[in-house]
């Protein structure tokens, strides 16, 4: 493998000098725009993430306005919205554009790309001693179908009719028909295409991943040597390469639907007065086919996020994270399942309830794996050393949303519990709090970790406690309180609950979780802030701020293109030998040969 | 102008903060802060604070649960929804034990091994195959008990053996609202498709089907109590969501297709009116209705709701279901128009 590594990338003397002159050679474009260093790859898809998480989250805000208000007229709104808020007062059909694209960029741009995207760039050729990706060119492509995606879908908001509004699962009829709804006309094609960049972005670079993780570990760094960021990644990519191919063909056939008069996906349908020529198809198809990947794509965000959590709570326990077998194999079995039990999200579909049996059995076996994970989080953290910093805070957040989530997992995955809260808030509670939170808190675990790899510069600590604990507290009280919604009755996706009388007595509930959503949307300013002021002005950051043991930390602090000045490091040991006995320090780093007379520990 | 001044507002906001940050990161290394001594400060009032979050997580929690115990559905009006909710009562007293037990461990770790001391030292420990096969099997063992239990409440559910003839309804739904078809003396709903729409024919009925001359087209529905009724679900355009919460009951109306839910309503409305859980929630509605300067009262009614996303009117597509007394439902269906007559 290392004779591999060698010969693709270069570890030898010439090449360095190669690399060398490349650093004289750049200029501002090929340095910051098309640039096809990793690290820079790595902060672009960041950035990107953020400025689209930032649109995410200003329409949740928006339709939050709504639902605690309903109907109310509010400046900001026709400000924002324009003609789509008359006298400030939200128009049905954008309060459904807001919740699909608020959906659709939180989902796959922030938590796919801005997740996944930054944190492979970064660390998968840091932590397993490389030079860089295998092909440092498609993984600029891949980052530019991404950022023309992301420009597609955000053109996509000020078409004519709006943005596409039939949900971020585009379910057809609904979204094939433009007299359907006013959505699914220009705005609804574009979300199409934009998601067709997306997928050909992510699956060039997800093979770039694959690639570069099975041959370019450097001498020494054995899979079971690796850290679990890098498992996490890896196994993501796997996911991602064989799940995505399934949603472009399924975006494709709806497509033709839409533009060609082809009938995948319809049949036997009166709308606008009239039949549509349309017969044979089935709505249930384009289901199996988005959840086949739907379902998969909800690990795809999570397990970047569990890996980045293993790394932070390990390194902040002063302690090796336990379980590591059992880590990668419960990451492995995730990964496995993942793929069996996209049904459960279509238990009330009307399909045979037999496969309805076979899915619930599949889905809750994914409890297994996800409580060896949860548990051995909890064993890392029990006599440790708990350095709480502001990435281990998030790591933390990210251990109980991932409990607390899971946990309504088990009644949503039981079909016969499923047919009375499916699609109610009680979902809408489950899937924020185990995959919206745990993501996001992943993400900033990551950024707050290792943004001193990526600028050279710590960010500022008393603002990242405070941006940590309104966030916190504020996510919680956004999402725990709509179980109760969910066990009301009350379905996702309403404009307002004022038609039915049955739920006048959920109003203080939606006003307090509005209340919550604001204060927690005011809260990430501070983190903007801190990110863009700690760029340019934060303290200077030593090398190894974390005393942590992986190799990215051996770099040095300036970015150099080939990230190692001379030879590439050689590994020695695993990536968890923190307080180690009979060590001099509380971490002994990957480089370290071992000492004589020191236990190995097997890997 | 105004637009203009916030923007300035905001510009000179910033730049006053970033001095403010600034200056306290200047006194902070003028003072030769020891950064370690920091951390352990830092430690010290946020493995605090995370107890503090603990308490505050669970007294939310039960606060929650107990203040807004009232506003979670009532009694289940069906047979299977009885079993549905034994099923999610176990379910919950599971995870809300697990919940109970994991997160007060998680954040007093936090708070019990954060780093206070310079000398403070991590114990080395790499796995532990006992305990690791302690916490793989025990929910192994749970969750098989669950699923166990769970499938047999879904088959039971689908299993459409009835000890009686059922009673066919056709629940048809377009953007925005709700149609039903009972299947009238033959019991027997007539052929249907959208391509037989036609004036008064809203539901596509076929005309030359003898099956549905006798059918009824109604846009409220009547149901008789402990009879078994078969719902058959149709859409006109897109896909609904048939989702009656009190009943425990959902199946999605698919175009081009037909969908069946099978059930027996086991409570009149009337007696549902009359059921202490329901007049206490219905009490409390009332009082929010009047405080809100509502006009009408809200009165306990079964209903159908659409719960998929489906349009502009998605959140207003309802129809009203009335369970009662067979003999009053026989005289409901007597008075409403057969098909052949509508035509």
């Amino acid at each position: 493998m290392a004779q591999v590594a060698e010969h693709l990338d270069g570890t030898t003397a010439h090449d360095n000098h190669d690399a060398h002159d490349h650093h004289h050679k750049e200029t501002f474009i090929t340095k910051y725009i098309f640039s096809t260093d990793h690290k820079m790859i790595g902060k672009q898809f960041l950035i990107t993430g953020i400025f689209m998480g930032l649109i995410g989250m200003v329409m949740s805000l928006l339709f939050r306005l709504q639902l605690a208000w309903p109907e109310q007229s509010f400046p900001i709104l026709e400000t924002l919205l324009g003609k789509w808020a008359p006298d400030g007062v939200m128009d049905p059909n954008i309060y459904l554009a807001l919740v699909t694209i608020h959906g659709t960029i939180m989902v796959f741009f922030v938590l796919t790309a801005g997740l996944s995207g930054t944190f492979s760039n970064l660390l998968i050729p840091l932590q397993i001693g490389a030079r860089d990706m295998a092909s440092g060119f498609l993984n600029m492509v891949s980052y530019w179908l991404f950022f023309i995606s992301s420009v597609i879908m955000v053109v996509s908001l000020f078409v004519e009719a709006g943005p596409a509004a039939a949900g971020w699962t585009v379910y057809p009829p609904l979204s094939a028909l433009p007299q359907a709804m006013p959505g699914s006309g220009l705005g609804m094609t574009l979300w199409l295409i934009s998601m067709t960049f997306f997928i050909a972005g992510s699956l060039i670079g997800s093979l770039n991943y694959i690639v570069t993780v099975l041959n370019l570990r450097t001498k020494g760094m054995s899979m079971t040597r690796l850290p679990l960021t890098i498992w996490a990644f890896f196994v993501t990519a796997i996911l991602g390469v064989l799940s995505f191919p399934v949603l472009l063909s399924a975006s494709l056939l709806l497509l033709f639907d839409r533009s060609m008069g082809t009938s995948f996906y319809l049949s036997d349908i009166f709308i606008g007065g009239q039949v549509l020529e349309h017969a044979g198809g089935s709505p249930v198809l384009f289901q199996h086919l988005f959840w086949f990947l739907g379902h998969p794509e909800v690990y795809i965000i999570l397990l970047p996020a569990l890996g980045i959590t293993s790394e932070v709570i390990s390194t902040n326990a002063r302690k090796p994270i336990f379980g590591y077998r059992a880590m990668v194999g419960s990451i492995l079995a995730i990964a496995f399942l993942s793929f069996i039990v996209w049904g459960h999200h279509m238990f009330v579909t009307g399909m045979n309830p037999f496969l309805g049996s076979v899915f619930t059995f599949t889905t809750l076996l994914i409890a297994i794996p996800s409580a060896v994970k949860a548990f051995n989080y909890i064993t890392t953290l029990w006599k440790g050393n708990l350095q709480l910093t502001t990435g281990m805070l998030f790591s933390i957040a990210l251990v109980s949303t991932f409990i607390t989530g899971g946990l309504t997992g088990i009644v949503l995955g039981d079909s016969a519990l499923d047919i009375n809260v499916h699609d109610t808030y009680f979902v809408v509670a489950h899937f924020h709090i185990v995959m919206g939170l745990s993501a996001i808190f992943g993400l900033f675990a990551g950024v707050y970790h290792w943004f001193p790899k990526m600028f050279g510069r710590m960010m500022n600590k008393p603002l990242g406690y405070v941006h940590f604990w309104i966030t916190f507290v504020c996510s919680y009280g956004v999402f725990f309180p709509m179980h109760f919604l969910g066990l009301a009755g009350l379905p996702r996706r309403y404009y307002a609950n004022t038609a039915f009388p049955m739920f006048d007595n959920l109003v203080d509930i939606n006003v307090l979780i509005s209340f919550f959503a604001i204060a927690g949307g005011i809260a990430q300013v501070i983190f903007l802030f801190n990110f863009f002021y700690s760029m340019y002005r934060g303290k200077k950051a030593e090398q190894n701020p974390w005393r942590s043991n992986t190799l990215e930390w051996t770099t040095p602090v300036e970015h150099i293109h080939g990230n190692w000045p001379g030879e590439l490091p050689t590994v020695h040991r695993w990536a968890y030998d923190y307080s180690k006995p009979g060590a001099e320090e509380d971490f002994v780093p990957q480089t370290v040969p071992l000492q004589p007379g020191e236990k190995a520990t097997g890997h | 102008m105004i637009g203009l001044l916030t923007v300035v507002v905001v510009v000179l906001a910033i730049l006053a903060i970033v001095q403010i940050v600034r200056v306290f990161e200047l006194s902070s290394e003028v003072r030769k802060d020891d950064e370690r001594e920091n951390q352990l400060k830092a430690n010290d009032y946020n493995g605090k604070l995370m107890l503090l979050f603990l308490v505050l997580m669970m007294g939310g929690f039960i606060w929650g649960t107990i203040a807004w115990w009232d506003i979670m559905l009532p009694k289940a009006g069906s047979e299977h929804g009885v079993k549905t909710d034994n099923l999610m009562a176990l379910t919950m007293i599971v995870i809300i034990a697990v919940f109970m037990i994991t997160q007060p461990l998680l954040f007093y770790f936090a708070y019990k091994y954060r780093g206070v001391t310079k000398n403070q030292k991590a114990e080395y420990i790499e796995h532990n195959n006992k305990l690791e096969l302690i916490w793989t099997t025990i929910p192994a063992v749970v969750l098989a008990g669950i699923i166990l239990y769970g499938l047999t409440t879904w088959i039971d559910i689908f299993s459409n053996e009835f000890d009686e003839e059922p009673i066919y309804v056709e629940v048809y739904s377009k953007q925005f609202g709700w149609n039903a078809r009972l299947a009238g003396e033959d019991n027997k709903l007539g052929y249907a498709n959208v391509r037989y729409i036609k004036g008064a024919n809203i539901m596509g009925v076929d005309p030359d089907d003898i099956n549905a001359l006798d059918d009824r087209v109604v846009s409220e529905l009547y149901l008789p109590v402990n009879k078994p009724v078969v719902f058959r679900f149709r859409s006109q355009d897109v896909i609904h969501s048939a989702y009656m919460p009190h009943f425990r009951l959902q199946m999605n109306c698919v175009p081009g297709t037909t969908t069946q839910f099978a059930f027996t309503p086991t409570v009149t409305t009337s007696e549902m009116r009359q059921d202490k859980g329901v007049m206490k929630r219905v009490d409390n509605i009332n009082k929010l209705r009047m405080e809100a300067g509502e006009e009408d009262m809200y009165e306990f009614d079964y209903v159908l709701l659409c719960n998929k996303i489906c349009g502009s009117a998605h959140y207003n597509m309802q129809m009203k279901i009335v369970v009662v007394e067979e003999s009053e439902y026989n005289d409901w269906l007597k008075k409403q128009t057969t098909f052949a007559e509508a035509i």
